[in-house]
């Protein structure tokens, strides 16, 4: 009376479109959404056919796509297991997000190691990627917080990954675009604050030469710093640029009103996108117009100020569904990083192509890397420009031709944002891509692992 | 501090009214058929609230094994205010159409196990002339369908053996509320074509709540259910029996 059938651990799938958050490319798949780890195993292990994991779905391109084949969707493995107060340390499932963290422990005095610029995205999804935030050039990724992580293989098997154990599937797994198997659970380095406030300037840069020196000075005074960079700026104000920066505020540097309640913060509504827009509402000239306004709202060079949290790290989720605004044609999201003595001239070369082919970036953002170690990880050290385009005739070829000069200069693309670069590059791109590629056949000889991503960009040859 | 032993604590739904009990303060054993799954279950709920959840093992249809368990799980929880009945199980209904075998789990698994559980620790709040018992079922209970009557009749005599314990109970102090859960986005329907108006889990236990805060007794989880069921009621059988849904 009390005996499992095996079909019982195995759910049954959703057949559904799916997209990832540029809303290009579209796929077909069998999406599965285990609520136990029975069933995910059974998922896992249940035939040959190609399978990868999904967490929150904020990669833009088709990173967590996998057309004509199945989709594992982590969001209900979101248990949060042990935390440690005293040492920060956290144990969780993979599909916690980093919202969720923030819930949970911002009251209490932690706030995650690392974020990027949405809270909606998943832990395990964000080792995946090896995700970094506004503190990388001092903290580096998000990845490098995560002490170690358990790892369904193929064979159903769960490895307990760190920098000591499995230290090769590790590397692997952190920027290996969930090819290695599922992350299951994770520990994770809280960050100690005293308030859900930062303490930080608007510095405004009248272009990319006053960007950069910005960048220099204030990355050894503030954790935290990103610009955001007007790409229809010409001439002798290309790059122009405001950067934020900033540090978790310390009690004694809040106003008293804030101080009082140093954790919690007022919750804002969050307007959403209700519909597409029309494609014309992002043109040439809105774009233009919103860039010129932006910069002169800051008119002084540099303004102290207080920022909450929500504002300062999450500025586009207080717009829910943010990514309609570019209809339903979608967009895709353009990321890349030089090498330190490549970064200023890579990037006037690629403003100056943006600003000749009239395709207006609606938001641009600058920011200086520090050091990263997984095998794909796309962090390095340098300057990382990151750029989104309306889906629009041309673009494609357009971005080819950027691919070129940022390849040239000893740079690379990131794959979390990527829809659209080819293997040839990708290959010449990422240096590591053998040794990843004997990491993985380790772990998953038979390529069970694969994605829409992977199968573009030929990253496990059959 | 209110204790309360939740049963099906692994469902999405169980783990979501789970973390509001423990927000308020309520002291928590969680049970479930799978050890690790409910242990997982309890540790998210206590590093959540920052209170420590219990956790341990039950089956539904091993009747002998009930009394031992809610002595157990009181003891564990040093006494007991509240049960809430959240396990059942669709089954694999197409078995369940033909094989005697099938359909008896689906029953004991959504009712005489409930009631055997239930009519345990009713016993215990009728002594101490309090506490609650929140019995959740189903609008799948309301009507027999082609697809899924045999778990539907399962929830629909929960439903009436609540209704009558509700009313014995009543001079004893116990509140008992039963709650006519619609679609709800668990396993249960994912991957369903036309699960239309289905709520997510944390919303369904936001209902939950409220209504057992206001000490309700029949709820629909949402509202509006009261009225799609009312209207499906009224369809006359020789016409109900041919519709496919």
């Amino acid at each position: 009376m009390t005996e499992r059938s095996e079909s019982s651990a195995m759910p049954k799938p959703r057949h559904a479109l799916l997209t990832g958050w540029g809303r290009y490319p579209l796929s077909e798949s069998d999406i599965y959404r285990p609520e136990k780890i029975a069933e995910l195993h059974a998922v896992v292990t249940a035939d040959a056919t190609s399978l990868i994991a999904r967490g929150a779905g904020r990669a833009y391109g088709d990173a967590a796509l996998n057309d004509q084949n199945r989709v594992v969707d982590l969001t209900r493995l979101n248990r949060m297991l042990s935390f440690d107060a005293d040492t920060g340390i956290l144990r969780c499932e993979a599909g916690v997000t980093i919202a969720e963290l923030i819930d949970v422990f911002l009251p209490r005095g932690f706030f995650p190691p690392v974020t990027p610029g949405t809270r909606f995205v998943t832990l395990g999804g964000s080792i995946a990627a090896d995700v970094h935030g506004k503190n990388h050039h001092r903290d580096s990724s998000l990845a490098s917080h995560v002490t170690s992580f358990d790892l369904m293989i193929a064979s159903g098997e769960v490895l307990r990954c760190s920098r000591e154990e499995n230290a090769e599937l590790f590397r692997a797994t952190v920027g290996g675009m969930g090819l290695t198997g599922v992350i299951l659970e994770l520990e994770l380095r809280m960050r100690r604050v005293e308030s859900a406030y930062l303490d930080g300037e608007l510095i405004r840069a009248g272009n990319i030469d006053a960007a950069i020196e910005a960048f220099e000075r204030a990355d050894a005074e503030w954790g935290y710093s990103v610009a955001w960079i007007d790409c229809a700026s010409r001439m002798g104000a290309l790059g122009r640029s405001v950067l934020n920066v900033g540090n978790f505020a310390t009690l004694d540097r809040l106003p008293r009103n804030l101080a009082q309640n140093p954790l919690g913060t007022i919750p804002r509504l969050s307007p959403m996108v209700p519909f597409d827009l029309p494609g014309f509402a992002l043109n040439r000239l809105t774009v233009k117009a919103f860039n010129a306004v932006y910069y002169a709202l800051h008119r002084q060079t540099a303004a102290h100020t207080i920022f909450d949290y929500e504002g300062f790290f999450y500025p586009l989720d207080s717009i829910r569904n943010w990514n309609r605004i570019y209809g339903k044609r979608g967009f895709v999201q353009y990321q890349c990083v030089w090498p330190p003595d490549e970064s200023r001239a890579g990037l006037v070369e690629v403003l100056e192509a943006i600003s000749r082919s009239g395709r207006g970036s609606f938001l641009a953002v600058l920011k200086k890397f520090g050091a990263q170690d997984g095998l794909l990880s796309f962090p390095m050290p340098g300057y990382t420009l990151a750029l989104d385009f309306p889906m629009t005739e041309g673009l494609l070829e357009f971005l080819d031709s950027i691919d070129a000069m940022v390849l040239k200069r000893g740079g690379r693309v990131y794959l979390a944002k990527d829809a659209r670069l080819s293997a040839e590059t990708f290959r010449a791109m990422y240096p590591n891509l053998a040794k990843w590629q004997a990491a993985k056949a380790a772990a998953d000889p038979d390529n069970r692992f694969s994605s829409s991503l992977s199968r573009r960009l030929g990253m496990c040859p059959a | 501090m209110t204790k309360v032993l939740i049963l099906g604590a692994t469902s999405p739904i169980a783990r979501a009214l789970a973390l509001r009990f423990a927000s308020d303060g309520a002291r928590l054993y969680l049970a479930a058929r799978d050890g690790d799954e409910v242990r997982r279950v309890a540790e998210d709920v206590s590093v959540r609230a920052g209170a420590t959840a219990l956790s341990g093992t039950f089956d539904a249809s091993d009747f002998a094994s009930h009394d031992e368990f809610i002595r157990h799980a009181a003891g564990q929880l040093g006494g007991l205010d509240g049960v809430v009945v959240c396990f059942g199980t669709l089954g694999d209904e197409d078995a369940a159409q033909t094989d005697p075998g099938a359909a008896l789990a689906t029953i004991n698994q959504n009712f005489t196990g409930a009631v055997s559980l239930i009519t345990l620790a009713a016993r215990h709040l009728e002594q101490q002339l309090s506490g609650f018992i929140i019995v959740i079922g189903s609008v799948a209970g309301e009507r027999g369908r082609a697809r899924n009557y045999v778990y539907g009749s399962a929830k629909g005599a929960l439903a009436i053996f609540a209704q009558g314990l509700r009313g014995r109970l009543a001079a004893s102090g116990v509140h008992v509320m039963t709650v006519k859960l619609g679609t709800v986005d668990t396993r249960m329907t994912w991957g369903r074509e036309g699960a239309l108006l289905t709520i997510a889990p944390a919303k369904a236990a936001d209902l939950i709540y409220a209504a057992y805060r206001r000490r309700a007794e029949v709820v629909y989880t949402p509202w509006f259910w009261r009225f799609i069921m009312g209207a499906i009621r009224l369809i006359p059988e020789s016409r109900f029996k041919r519709l496919s849904f």
